[in-house]
């Protein structure tokens, strides 16, 4: 019954946003008010009922339902709570149902906090965010119905891929969708300005906050993804440049961009064509990723299900909400003229050079993921592009732009020098050099000295830009907005990222043996030894464990546990690396395969600061949030605007 | 309206159609002209790098050739079905390493075992293009005259092995 009631649910829901598609549109154009109030209802309605839908997925699985097929595939009696709850989204079915109540929340947060917005603005924006978010529910409920039945009922489930059994990835795809799908807002409200021929500073500010927490939500995403990998994985890596990251990414580039256009727009009634052509790429690469993903055109280590009925439709969906806006951008854009000209050495000269610079690495990114189908369109050879084309092309171009970061936000609004500030430039550059010879000695690496510099050049930077703006004075510092500590954190957060990467990738090491219970291995000062090995069975899977102790000159560390799990429903292998995790040193060890006279295989690794490149992340999508609080993005209440 | 507004628009037509393309070019499938046709050409060291292996080692035994790298999640998920026919005399089990370092895909073997009687090394790619390989693991049975007679994409599961693989084998025989 739960089932039925859920697919009724969405069914309605689905009938609702064709509606609100319409109907606020014909609204808007009539300029008939309560034509236009039916979207602000309807965009909380749709969501409601698309929520109630999720729910009863989500008891259908909790209540081990496997009369209905995607919980008797995904799910097994036996699974912990945690995944049978993340079994909902850990499949394609209900991750697109996932994607659509994230699709509709964000539509009903428009009539709920957008209520100063102009009322036209309003009910075209809700519209084509129902427009979109039909499409997708038509895809749900004509390919990918979550709540088919299965007759004859199985006695078990099948379980969810036990290497997707993990904290770290349950909250991965929720983070991600938050991410991309917020980016339907920006899409959505551009489509809406360019039906109207404007785009002001009430549009960019209203919006700021929205891209903010997209973003924010997408770095979260992609850092938890990008940790799970490490430390489930098991091989010490931190990001692969695999398709599948890749087009995780490049929303968050285009996204990252967008940020800093709009605060362009917000600020200097300028880059109005490019924020809006920006915020549609955004999202249009959110579709891309969703596509490329869903349908399988690209081979990548995730595995995921190919379905060419799904691809069609989903491409569908993309060409027909993207090419619609492009098309319309290609009608109006030149309605949206810039009214000021560029002053290069300024703060909005540096900003466009910011979104040059991320556009650059959008397309390096983008080639290289893209390029096996293209060059299989031309000439129908298949080739592969890996990890050294990215570090060769993406490399240079986030190093350039890091360059840029340090110094760019101390430049003035409108025009500048860079005669007036020579005195900090010229004093991060000295930080920046001592760095640099201090880490050559110490580290013995050029390489690796060149990239701390350049951290802490950024880093350096960003702090005299903050002291410049308060006049290094206490109440100063006390007296600024919310978006100077935004700025501030996420610019260092990239510099404890790129110091971060740096150290694992210059400092970092591993060695690999054969061991009796006993013996140990060395990586410099720690030593590794194999103290104790057992196995059993527990909750779903049979494992064999090893404890390897670690000790620093003699001195106790820590114990680390590492496992090799075979969950017999799926007859699947997964390695559960032993992690220490520490700010300074990370520890990590993982056993494979070996008997107790031989010997078991052990590989240990030591990763200096490794943490630091998830934690610059998560201060990078904190320092988001942070901004939001900024009181300048609010826009006055409709009260405040009657009087 | 300007012509310049249209290059956005233009842009996405052209990826649209790749893609479109490329949603009718299955990855997983072989160019079909490569079944029944033999090995292609190659000259690539074994991982060792002691020695140069050509197509000649595939003449006269059934071979398994598997292409894997140890930044190959789901290689891991498969390794156990190769490991299981590492000891099967009927057949020959011939590794391509693709896009990887010897000294990570020595820890790899080292680490989760070596079912492999040879392990071709070819981090540029070279043999794997000539396959038409776009993804690993991947998996091709080439008989005893050094034709190949079917490819397989994707993870061997126990199941795959039972019902096709293993009686394809024993037919070859």
């Amino acid at each position: 019954m739960t089932a039925e009631l859920g697919h009724m649910a969405l069914i309605l829901a689905f009938c609702v946003a064709a509606f609100q598609a319409v109907i606020p549109l014909v609204g808007a154009h009539r300029n008939s008010a309560r034509m236009m109030e039916f979207g602000d209802r309807a965009a909380v309605g749709q969501f409601l009922l698309i929520a109630f839908s999720f729910l009863a997925l989500t008891s259908v699985f909790l209540s081990s339902d496997f009369s209905v097929k995607l919980a008797a595939l995904h799910s097994h009696s036996e699974k912990p709570l945690l995944y049978k709850i993340s079994g909902v989204w850990g499949n394609h079915e209900g991750s697109i149902l996932l994607w659509v109540l994230m699709m509709a929340g964000y539509g009903a947060a428009v009539p709920i906090f957008g209520k100063s917005l102009p009322p036209r603005l309003k009910a075209r924006a809700i519209a084509i965010q129902a427009l979109v978010g039909a499409g997708f529910l038509a895809f749900i409920l004509f390919t990918s119905n979550p709540f088919e039945r299965l007759n004859p009922v199985p006695m078990d489930g099948n379980g969810l891929n036990p290497i997707l059994q993990d904290p770290g990835l349950a909250f991965h795809p929720p983070f991600l969708y938050l991410g991309y799908v917020g980016f339907s807002l920006p899409f959505s409200f551009a489509v809406a300005a360019l039906i109207e021929g404007r785009v002001d500073s009430v549009w960019a500010k209203w919006l700021r906050p929205w891209v903010l927490v997209a973003w924010s939500f997408l770095t979260i995403g992609i850092a938890l993804g990008s940790f799970w990998a490490y430390y489930e994985l098991g091989w010490g890596g931190w990001w692969m440049w695999d398709p599948v990251e890749n087009v995780s990414f490049m929303p968050w580039l285009a996204g990252t961009a967008l940020l800093h256009s709009i605060l362009v727009l917000g600020t200097r009634h300028s880059l109005a064509g490019w924020t809006v052509l920006l915020a549609i790429t955004t999202f249009a690469l959110s579709l891309i990723g969703t596509f490329v993903v869903r349908s399988g055109i690209l081979v990548s280590v995730h595995a995921f299900a190919v379905d060419p009925e799904r691809g069609v439709f989903l491409l569908l969906l993309l060409g027909i909400a993207t090419g619609g806006a492009l098309t319309l951008y290609a009608l109006r854009a030149h309605t949206l003229r810039d009214p000021v000209p560029f002053n290069a050495t300024s703060r909005d000269g540096a900003l466009v050079l910011n979104n040059l610079l991320l556009t650059a690495a959008l397309a390096t990114v983008f080639l290289g993921t893209f390029y096996p189908i293209f060059i299989d369109a031309l000439d129908g050879s298949k080739i592969s592009v890996g990890a050294p084309y990215f570090e060769l092309t993406f490399t240079p171009i986030m190093c350039l732009l890091i360059l840029f970061m340090g110094i760019g936000p101390m430049f003035k609004w409108r025009a500048d020098t860079i005669k007036r500030l020579r005195v900090p430039i010229m004093l991060t550059l000295k930080v920046a050099a001592l760095v640099i010879i201090a880490v050559a000695l110490l580290g013995k690496s050029i390489l690796g000295a060149l990239a701390l510099g350049l951290a802490a050049w950024l880093a350096f930077g960003t702090v005299l830009a903050v002291g410049r703006k308060s006049n290094w004075s206490r109440a100063g510092v006390r007296a600024q907005p919310a978006s100077t500590w935004g700025f501030a954190g996420a610019h260092i957060g990239v510099a404890i990222f790129t110091a971060a990467v740096t150290s694992m990738s210059v400092w970092g090491a591993t060695d690999i043996g054969t061991l009796k219970v006993g013996d140990s291995l060395s990586l410099g000062k720690y030593t590794y030894t194999l103290e104790d090995v057992g196995g059993g069975q527990r909750d779903n899977y049979n494992f064999l464990a090893g404890d390897i102790s670690v000790t620093k000159n003699g001195r106790d560390v820590t114990t680390l546990s590492t496992e090799r799990r075979f969950y017999p429903v799926r007859n699947q292998l997964t390695t559960e690396a032993g992690l220490h995790l520490s700010f300074g040193q990370t520890l990590f060890a993982s056993i494979g395969e070996g008997d107790p006279e031989g010997g078991f295989v052990v590989q240990v690794y030591r990763h200096p600061f490794v943490v630091w490149i998830w934690l610059g992340a998560l201060l990078m999508a904190l320092s988001g949030f942070v901004a939001l609080a900024d009181r300048r993005l609010r826009l006055p209440s409709s009260k405040e605007v009657a009087e | 309206m300007k012509l310049r507004g249209l290059i956005p628009l233009f842009g996405f037509l052209v990826l649209v159609g790749a893609l479109a393309f490329g949603l009718t070019r299955d990855p997983r499938i072989l160019p079909s002209e490569l079944i029944e046709k033999p090995f292609p050409e190659f000259a690539l060291e074994n991982l060792e790098g002691s020695q140069i292996i050509d197509p000649k080692v595939l003449q006269g035994k059934v071979s398994l050739v598997n292409v894997f790298g140890s930044w190959c999640v789901a290689c891991t998920t498969e390794h156990p079905q190769l490991m299981a026919q590492r000891d099967n005399p009927d057949i020959q089990l011939v590794g391509i390493d693709w896009r990887d370092t010897r000294d990570a895909a020595n820890r790899w073997l080292v680490r989760h075992g070596n079912p492999y009687d040879i392990v071709i090394f070819d981090p540029n790619s070279k043999l794997i293009v000539e396959l038409g390989v776009t993804g690993a693991p991947e998996t091709f049975i080439v008989d005893r005259e050094g034709k190949i007679r079917y490819k397989h994409v994707g993870i061997i599961t126990p199941k795959d092995w039972k019902d096709t693989l293993r009686p394809l084998v024993e037919s070859l025989q």
